[in-house]
């Protein structure tokens, strides 16, 4: 079952934790806002992802399961 | 498509074409309720949920609000959903390019009003919207219409009008949900989609107007009826809003499957491209026009769509850049500003391109067009970014060579005089969205 | 010194403590919500620290109402640590208290379960933090005299310092911050400044 990160854009203000915590699946653009690579979140990954879902202070990230 | 296949259904469409109109009254004058019940009689409640949904699969109806989605999907989708649902009729278009939802609903409120009826009845609604922008003459007409039907007892659910602010984006679903809930016209993130939590949590139908009066007429007549204009894969009649070369034009309702340059009678009038869909469709070359008909099939794979029905013809007179360019300051001026790459890359993108309307661009124009072009498509909400990227991507494409000469502060138009209509006073105050 | 009185200082040594860590954590707040950032720490590092002070304060609130309960001069009823103005001992002051317990345990626990909660609801259960801040800073005024004088007093007033001006910081900031329907226009502005809109 993969986990996918999903970011709310209208939430979202830029603060860029989660880059921060997963660059493998999250880079910045040139204003700040997170751009999700949408590749599903690797096993050794997950943590984080969770971390960064917890984290994020405008709680625009979340993790979705696909099946 | 070969070219036997395209003859075929051109002689198709060119033969359903008596059968029209269907949806706009035949004489041309609005239809009170008692020219409406002599030529249609009244709406044929099935008695039950869900009854009516195998007819308008059959019929192979899909929505006329521009994301031509199977209609009989979304019926099955919302009385899918536990929950009571809601039904909203969406009047609203917000397209400036547009008036075949003001049309319809001025000349033939009450198959809309029926299509709303069977609709509700078939997902088992029990509260109904209409919804539709702040025209005063209109509203005044749809509240009578909405009266002459209580007093003759038609409908089963009153219907409640609610009106929507002059935005581009009051017509998305989302933002519909929240207009008809009390509050702003502004999108909304989904999931959950507005079918399975629109208004205040319920399930929600949002149709356009034209599907819902195509739906009232289907369940009357069939789906042979409704098949017997259009094609095969994209059955039916449309209404489109036409403006062609010549600066006429107006709503028609034509056949599917039509040949674009038909109804724009690009041969009398010639035009340098034609836009398709509205200001989140795309532009066509002459050549493409002259060849192409108006449907999916043949659209699609050139990035374009049907959408709202929108062909407008851009005379030779004109600058398709200049023309676009003040499209694209107004998707700018519309967007909701909630989200970061859209309030970011939208208004950049304008400015840009507006600068090189004006043979004042800086040598990175294009590069930086194309980059943020990139960095705004499917990072918003809603498909506000997605649109406007499309209709600058066709603009640059279609209009190649005119982009060369303005870098080299150059034009080949004779006169900058507006054909596109962009309206005035973009939103400056919060109420605005109301 | 008795053991009563040994929990006695430990509870107001324990209340000193717990003022100086709600002033960081307050201030540490404000830094994210603003996007500051602190030297050297990358961005997930400041909120961590954030969190990670918060619960330090919780645990030094436990030994601060557990010590005063269980310094048996005072006879503070275990239930004033939930319900407020019920203790025999100055009542009001550690009513305040009390009041203040509350409304923070309301910000740890929504914490604990932010991404399981609506945004809104954590955003609007997580303002009691500012209700909280003037309660605690009278609370700990009144209950005890060990803040009215001396370098405690400094202390005090250093905390109450550092705290309203990243108040007053984040008061500014919402009122300069552009309202929604502007934004796009202020870009637009920004965008296009060599030339004229058409």
């Amino acid at each position: 079952m993969d986990e996918r990160l999903r970011v709310n854009p209208i939430l979202c203000s830029g603060h860029g934790l989660c880059a921060e915590l997963l660059p493998e699946q999250v880079t910045l653009d040139e204003w700040g806002y997170p751009i999700l690579s949408g590749e599903p979140v690797p096993k050794e990954l997950r943590k984080l992802a969770h971390r960064a879902v917890t984290d994020c202070p405008a709680l625009a990230l979340i993790l979705v399961r696909d099946h | 498509m070969t070219a036997a296949v395209r003859d075929a259904e051109t002689s198709r469409a060119n033969a359903g074409a008596t059968m029209l109109p269907r949806l706009l009254p035949a004489t041309g004058q609005p239809m009170d309720l008692s020219a409406h019940l002599k030529v249609h009689g009244r709406a044929p409640y099935r008695g039950g949920p869900r009854m009516l949904i195998h007819t308008i699969e059959s019929a192979g109806l899909t929505g006329r609000g521009g994301a031509a989605f199977p209609t009989h999907r979304k019926l099955t989708a919302v009385a899918d959903q536990k929950g009571v649902p809601v039904v909203v009729g969406n009047g609203a278009e917000g397209e400036p390019a547009s008036d075949k939802d003001k049309r319809l609903l001025w000349s033939s409120p009450h198959l809309v009003l029926d299509g709303l009826q069977l609709a509700a009845e078939t997902v088992g609604a029990r509260q109904v919207h209409l919804y539709v922008h702040r025209h005063p003459e209109l509203l005044r007409r749809l509240h009578s219409a909405l009266a002459e039907r209580a007093a003759a007892g038609l409908d089963r659910i009153a219907v409640a009008l609610v009106t929507a602010p002059p935005r581009f984006l009051a017509g998305e679903e989302s933002a519909l949900a929240s207009r008809v809930e009390g509050g702003a016209a502004l999108p909304r993130f989904t999931p959950p989609r507005i079918f399975e939590r629109g208004v205040n949590g319920a399930p929600t139908l949002v149709q356009n107007v034209e599907t819902l009066a195509q739906l009232a007429l289907i369940s009357r007549y069939g789906p042979a009826w409704f098949r017997a204009v259009g094609t095969e894969q994209e059955p039916g009649s449309m209404l489109t809003t036409l403006r062609r070369a010549d600066g006429g034009g107006g709503v028609e309702e034509i056949a599917i499957g039509t040949p674009i340059a038909d109804p724009l009678r690009l041969a009398e009038h010639p035009a340098q491209a034609v836009l398709v869909g509205g200001y989140h469709g795309a532009w066509l070359s002459p050549e493409q026009a002259g060849r192409l008909t108006l449907s999916n099939a043949d659209l699609r794979p050139l990035g374009a769509a049907v959408g709202a029905g929108v062909l407008a013809a851009l005379p030779t007179d004109r600058c398709g850049i200049v023309e676009s360019a003040r499209v694209v300051q107004y998707l700018a001026l519309e967007s909701a500003g909630q989200c970061g790459p859209c309030l970011n890359g939208l208004p950049r993108i304008a400015a840009t391109f507006m600068q090189l309307a004006d043979h004042r661009s800086a040598p990175s124009a294009q590069d930086d067009l194309r980059r943020w072009s990139k960095l705004v498509e499917r990072r918003g909400a809603c498909h506000h970014p997605d649109g406007t990227v499309r209709f600058l991507r066709s603009a640059l494409t279609v209009f190649a060579d005119e982009v060369t000469l303005h870098e080299a502060r150059r034009c080949s138009a004779s006169t900058y005089k507006p054909f596109l209509p962009i309206p005035a006073g973009s939103p400056g105050h919060e109420d605005d969205w109301i | 010194m008795t053991s009563a009185t040994a929990l006695w200082y430990a509870s107001r040594a324990t209340g000193v403590i717990c003022l100086v860590l709600f002033s960081l954590v307050a201030v540490l707040g404000i830094i994210v919500n603003r996007q500051g950032r602190l030297p050297g720490l990358p961005r997930f590092a400041v909120t961590g620290l954030h969190r990670n002070l918060s619960l330090l304060t919780v645990a030094f609130l436990g030994m601060h109402i557990v010590t005063a309960i269980a310094d048996g001069y005072a006879h503070i009823p275990w239930l004033s640590t939930v319900v407020p103005f019920t203790s025999g001992y100055e009542r009001f002051w550690i009513g305040l208290g009390t009041v203040a317990l509350d409304l923070f345990a309301a910000v740890i626990v929504t914490s604990l379960l932010r991404d399981r909660l609506a945004p809104a609801v954590w955003r609007a259960v997580h303002w009691l933090a500012y209700v909280s801040y003037p309660v605690i800073v009278v609370h700990s005024l009144g209950a005890s005299k060990d803040l009215r004088s001396g370098w405690l007093l400094a202390l005090t007033m250093a905390t109450v310092f550092a705290v309203v001006t990243a108040i007053s910081y984040r008061v500014i900031a919402a009122y300069a911050a552009v309202p929604r329907h502007r934004l796009v226009p202020e870009q637009l502005a920004q965008a296009d400044k060599t030339g004229s809109l058409r």
